[in-house]
């Protein structure tokens, strides 16, 4: 490790990896930094993703692909089945991934294009000079160092201290976040197909989701909207749901974790500073998937450090191109997933139900999220009038 | 006035760090620091998925 780089990236998940790659390929000296001593694990993810997005960042890869499913199955509460295709709107299914393997794989290519990564060494505060923002200091295996940068990026994902650290506040409130538990269950019979399950007893605020990862094996996880948790009761949820489901079931794996449901935040960007991935709360709201918009923010935040760099002004000002095009494409879309899970959580089990018959077999298998909800949207243009701005 | 973590039931999720108004919490590696900034609004304990964290109230 140096004691100074062009750029610095804190936290190996998927945005910085995607960062690191993307600012070293462009000729950038990059410094990824991970605190934790093993990249993508403990894992915090259902890993369902859209294959074609994947495919953008990187080349496929047996080693971290457990699974390919055909679509989506969602269930109402009271048990009305309805089918859409392969392409989700956000947390896109398609494959389901390893993320354990494909985070390190993710950080491989970082490295193989240049970038220095250093593990179990974690970003404690910001260095300032003037109002710029000029390195970290950090911890690295249990020794103080400082850092110097002509950028730094956070993307240190749910719990993100960096943002903070550079005076924007990223708190999310509880309604503006999904808590979440997860179990490996094995033993059961999957399909190939991923399984949401939507219930305010199930799940206030959020869903049940069933991603086969294989023979016998599924991620079976609960997310709460954090305004309507009590305490453990993710958890508590998940185990009912499991022993109701699949009472052959047996758990080789458990994993918590909290998906931010915000839509977009006021300000991603400080002089010498940009927030990517879960930190800038780039996830989803509806879905809460937040690997593709990490790895899509990550290409934007590396591509636009490697042009303020080579201009030599890395000021807010110039960093505003990076807060741009986020807002145009990752931006446009998790607001309006925001407008139908706000709508969503109004809802009770009977509306849920209704809205679910009103639709029932005249799914395509081509439908994605966007158009159920345009469907759902035209069957009941009273109940969902809320939605009238989101069909364009 | 604080929260106390149970590390034994604590899955290191970093739940409870994203939400503190006071930033009074960190996920360090395998467990949570709280430092003296926690002012016991007690948002942590209804987030954290496993029912790990407990108020305490003098
Ligand atoms: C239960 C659950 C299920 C989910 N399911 C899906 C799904 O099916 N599909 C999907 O697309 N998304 C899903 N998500 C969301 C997805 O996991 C995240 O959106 C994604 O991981 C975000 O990537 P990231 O790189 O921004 O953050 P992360 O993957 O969280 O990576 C951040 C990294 O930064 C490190 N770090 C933190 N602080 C510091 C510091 N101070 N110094 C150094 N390093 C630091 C962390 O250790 C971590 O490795 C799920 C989330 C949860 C909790």
């Amino acid at each position: 490790m140096k004691n100074k780089y062009d750029v610095i990236v804190v936290g190996a998940g998927p945005a910085g990896s995607s960062v690191a790659k993307t600012a070293s390929k462009a000729g950038l000296d990059v410094l990824l930094i991970e605190k934790r001593q093993e990249i993508g694990d403990p894992v915090r993810c259902a890993e369902g993703a859209d294959k074609e997005g994947i495919k953008r960042h990187i080349k496929p890869d047996p080693r971290w692909i457990a699974a390919e499913v055909k679509g989506s199955y969602i269930f109402a509460p009271d048990g009305t089945k309805l089918q859409i295709s392969e392409k989700l709107s956000g947390a896109e299914v398609g494959y389901v991934l390893e993320r354990k393997i494909f985070d390190r794989a993710l950080a491989e290519q970082a490295v193989s294009s240049g970038a220095e990564v250093i593990v179990k060494t974690s970003a404690t505060g910001l260095i300032r000079k003037n109002k710029q923002i000029t390195g970290i200091h950090a911890r690295s295996i249990g020794e103080s160092v400082d850092i110097k940068a002509k950028i730094v990026v956070g993307a240190d994902g749910v719990e993100s201290k960096v943002g903070r650290f550079a005076g924007i506040n990223t708190t999310l409130a509880p309604k503006d976040i999904e808590t979440c538990a997860q179990f490996l269950v094995s033993g059961i019979e999957v399909d190939e197909y991923s399984h949401f399950y939507l219930g305010n007893s199930i799940a206030p605020g959020g869903y049940a989701w069933v991603f086969p990862k294989g023979e016998g094996v599924a991620n079976i996880g609960i997310g709460v909207r954090g305004s309507r948790s009590g305490k453990g009761m993710p958890v508590k949820l998940l185990s009912n749901f499991v022993k109701h489901h699949f009472p052959t079931g047996k758990i080789i794996e458990v994993v918590f974790g909290a998906v931010p449901a915000s839509g977009p935040i006021e300000k991603t960007i400080a002089n010498g500073l940009m927030l990517a991935g879960d930190s800038a709360r780039q996830s989803d709201p509806l879905t809460g998937g937040g690997i593709l918009n990490a790895l899509d923010a990550g290409v934007m935040a590396g591509t636009v450090a490697a042009s303020c760099i080579e201009k030599d002004d890395v000021s807010e000002k110039a960093l505003m191109e990076y807060e741009i095009q986020w807002r145009e494409t990752i931006g446009k879309k998790i607001r309006k997933s925001l407008v139908v899970k706000e709508k969503f959580g109004t809802l009770t089990d009977e509306q849920f139900n209704t809205l679910a018959h009103s639709i029932e077999g005249k799914c395509k298998s081509t439908m994605n999220v966007f158009d159920m909800i345009l469907a759902l949207f035209k069957a009941n243009p009273r109940l969902l009038w809320e939605f009238r701005n989101l069909i364009k | 006035m604080t929260v106390t973590v149970n590390r034994y039931k604590c899955g290191y999720c970093g739940a409870c760090v994203s939400v503190c108004p006071m930033a009074a919490l960190e996920l360090v590696e395998t467990w949570i620091e709280i430092n003296d900034s926690c002012d016991d609004c007690d948002t942590c304990v209804n987030i954290c998925p496993i029912g790990a964290i407990e108020s305490v109230k003098e």
